[in-house]
């Protein structure tokens, strides 16, 4: 009979460097966020936690936020990073319920970057601008050594002004409210990864990346009782709504057979393994809402080509405070955890 | 172990050395360049299994119905048993 | 998409259930061996449309949870070579090994890359003609054959930058070393489909016969577990114990040819250290004499000195099935995903990381 030794392997230290990971959306950078950044600059906009700071400057309240971007590949199928500065920012603006106004724009650039490279991102911001009804005032440019900046960062900050009495955010979330998602999940992150070296593959998916504060505009224009907005990027719908679950002390449930996923998003997590719950979007947002106002909200985002999925993907429990949880398709029961680092392609 | 995902061979890219030949897959949309030195026998239309750029079998369509025909004789004696409804 | 969507449909699915609580009269308990299979059951919430009766276990059926403490040491000793690049399925990178993980590792500025296939790693080697190419060699033996591939190719270009760290690991050993156990509380197996699409199945009839267990080779998606689980239920309450094949339209008794002649040609069978287990004879795959030039070990003289394994992880426990995750004291507290202790904590099958992630249950008529 065989001896066997129950041995194990002795404890990983608490990392007390940065992992790639702390970027992931996920639990590592709300840690970091947590035990790092709020203690240090602790005031109530800061600490509402939510994608901009609500201000009140004499009569005008404005939104105000910043968004860096480190994207790589700097192009990849449907844009590049010069559309996610701009459009990132102005959807930041927009999930405040703001009219977005004015843009910052500076630019970390790596010594040897093709300035044609330069030309396309400027040119794409500038259309993206446009197309937004934004301004992008002022700006700075620094150059690093090569090797220090992967191309190009871009760091941009806006400023919106708030033209309604609502309070929009994750403190309105009420349990019995519906939450939406305005469209598919997903096709960023698998058109990035389309591209990557080591997994590429031939896929009709491309970025979404725009500007959402048209529909936003709409849906506020037609007088909805909009409790929250909130764009879903890295980490996926799964982390955006673990954040807003946690920071109400909501739960939430959503049905696995509701949630819009293109098929060939679909494809390319069946081959990597990925969960599409935790894959980065871009242009895509959730909105909770009372569930009276579901229908309404739904028949006006219909109208916006980027909208075109929007779907009724659950809604808000007193139950099971702070998580979520999916229905799945053969009628389960799972806990959307949190993404823990970055989700990876798996063989297993 | 192990993630092993069913697609349609769309394309095949011979080679007189068996073991290099490869194949064009579709997973619902996405397509990747597959080998087939493990499915030899595997032709356009077929459906394969692959696991890390391999295909490891052809799917049998024959095999793959049993299970629904069972249910529906299942299903068909539920209903017999538990009577009119 | 074909042949995936149809098995993870809602009416089928409870069909089977109904059918499993129709003929259970008795406690079994279940073991299911592969990873995947795992993370099918908990991510679609399987165990909900279970009887009460049926207890499943998770086996030791993910690479990462079992793959040696030494060879992550190794592979991270690899890493940190300036002339070295090592390729890696993402599934590893996260493994706590002695001191770092191959993550933490690329933190550190070591060139680790994530592929999807052993090919991938090849092409990085023709590529990088200066540099060196790694490419860690983990899985069952469903992988097995496409690594043999990537030596094979190697060998026939005459690649010198191409070489593998082996990790690879054999099942029917390993179900063997559970069956043995004093402990086993192990009535069933559900065997890996996967893994038998390349081996066939004949392997595990001498196990079934000498053990007097059932194992119905299974799928991966809902409706193939259910039907597995099913199947070896119906032969626990007849008392039976044979070899039986759910997966039909995978698996055929002798499994793929072509694979297994590959394999045999590039690797041979050796004794292996499983994580958390302890040394398993004959339970994995090392490189014959005749491709041992491809063998990273060799070619950098990989020590791993100092390998450490204490006792607080009851990882070796959890992966037989002796105990569950949540009887485990460091479970969510010292050992979390963030901060695993050990490797079951770390794979998204891994044992620990699932009930960790999914088995917090919501309440009862939420």
């Amino acid at each position: 009979m065989l001896e066997l030794n129950f041995t194990c392997p002795i404890p990983l230290p608490a990392s007390d460097h940065i992992l790639l990971a702390h970027g992931g959306g996920g639990t590592l950078m709300n840690q970091l966020i947590e035990r790092v950044f709020l203690p240090a600059f602790s005031n109530p906009a800061l600490n509402a936690r939510h994608d901009g700071a609500i201000l009140t400057i004499g009569n005008a309240r404005l939104a105000f936020t910043t968004d860096s971007y480190v994207v790589q590949p700097l192009v990849f199928p449907g844009g590049n990073i010069g559309d996610l500065a701009v459009n990132g920012t102005v959807n930041d603006l927009a999930m405040c319920g703001a009219r977005p106004l004015y843009l910052s724009a500076g630019f970390i650039l790596e010594e040897g970057l093709a300035i044609e490279t330069l030309r396309l991102v400027v040119e794409s911001m500038r259309q993206a601008a446009s197309s937004a009804g934004v301004s992008l005032v002022t700006g700075d440019t620094k150059v690093v050594d090569k090797g220090k900046a992967d191309g190009i960062f871009i760091n941009t900050a806006g400023i919106g002004v708030i033209e309604h009495a609502l309070a929009i955010g994750p403190q309105s979330v009420c349990p019995g409210d519906a939450v939406i998602v305005s469209g598919d999940l997903g096709a960023h992150g698998i058109s990035i990864l389309s591209v990557r070296e080591g997994l590429q593959f031939d896929a009709p998916i491309v970025s979404d990346t725009a500007s959402l504060w048209a529909p936003v505009r709409a849906l506020l224009a037609a007088g909805l009782e909009i409790h929250c907005l909130r764009d879903l990027t890295r980490g996926g719908l799964a982390s955006t709504l673990n954040e807003i679950a946690t920071a109400r002390g909501v739960g939430i449930r959503i049905r696995e057979s509701d949630l819009p996923v293109e098929e060939a998003v679909r494809g390319a997590c069946e081959i990597l393994g990925l969960d599409p719950l935790y894959v980065a979007n871009e242009g895509r947002f959730a909105i909770f809402l009372p569930a009276a106002q579901a229908a309404q909200a739904l028949a006006i985002l219909s109208a916006f080509p980027v909208c075109r999925r929007a779907a009724l993907a659950g809604e808000v429990t007193a139950a099971d405070p702070g998580l979520v949880v999916l229905a799945s398709r053969i009628g389960g029961n799972r806990v959307v955890d949190m993404l823990s680092g970055e989700q990876l392609p798996r063989i297993c | 172990m192990c993630l092993a995902v069913p697609g349609k061979i769309v394309d095949i890219l011979a080679d007189p050395d068996p073991a290099l030949r490869r194949a064009t897959v579709d997973f619902g949309g996405v397509r990747k360049e597959v080998s087939l030195a493990f499915t030899p026998e595997a032709a356009i239309g077929d459906y394969v299994l692959v696991h890390v750029g391999f295909a490891l079998n052809v799917v049998d369509p024959v095999e793959a119905q049993k299970i629904f025909e069972y249910l529906k004789q299942m299903d068909d004696l539920a209903e017999i048993q538990e009577g009119p409804a | 998409m074909k042949f995936l969507d149809e098995y993870r449909e809602g009416a089928p699915v409870a069909l089977l259930a109904r059918e499993i609580r129709r003929i259970i009269h008795r406690p079994w308990t279940i073991m299911e061996i592969c990873g995947g299979q795992t993370h099918t059951i908990l991510k679609s919430g399987l165990e909900d449309l279970l009887p009460p009766q049926v207890t499943l276990v998770h086996g030791p059926g993910c690479p990462v949870c079992v793959t040696p403490i030494e060879l992550i040491d190794k592979a991270v000793e690899v890493a940190a070579r300036p002339e070295a690049i090592l390729c890696s399925f993402g599934d590893m990178l996260r493994v706590p090994g002695s001191t770092r993980s191959l993550l933490d590792s690329k933190a550190a500025g070591g060139d680790i890359r994530i592929v999807y296939s052993p090919l991938d790693a090849l092409q990085v080697a023709r590529d990088n003609p200066h540099r060196q190419v790694v490419f860690f060699a983990v899985g069952f033996e469903t992988t097995a054959p496409a690594n043999a591939m990537s030596v094979w190719q190697a060998a026939r270009e005459g690649l010198q930058n191409f070489s593998l760290l082996v990790a690879h690991v054999l099942v029917p050993p390993a179900i063997e070393a559970i069956l043995s156990a004093p402990n086993c509380r192990v009535q069933a197996f559900l065997a890996p489909g996967h893994v038998c699409t390349v081996m066939g199945f004949h392997e595990y009839e001498p196990l079934a016969q000498r053990y007097h267990v059932p194992i119905v080779v299974t799928g991966f998606e809902p409706l193939d577990l259910l039907e597995g689980i099913r199947l070896a239920v119906a032969q626990l309450e007849d008392g039976r114990a044979v070899v039986e094949n759910q997966y039909s339209r995978a698996v055929t008794r002798a499994g793929n040819q072509p694979a297994q002649q590959r394999v045999a040609e590039i690797f041979e069978v050796a004794n292996r250290q499983w994580r958390g287990i302890g040394e398993i004879p004959s339970s994995g795959l090392r490189l014959r004499p005749a491709y041992r030039r491809f063998d990273a070990e060799e070619r950098f003289g990989l020590r791993a000195a100092g390998a450490r394994e204490s006792a607080d992880c009851i990882a070796g426990l959890v992966l037989q099935g002796l105990k569950k995750p949540i009887e485990c004291p460091a479970f969510g507290v010292q050992c979390t995903p963030e901060r695993p202790l050990g490797a079951p904590m770390v794979s998204s099958e891994g044992a620990c990381a699932a009930y960790y992630h999914f088995g917090r249950r919501p309440h009862a008529g939420a």
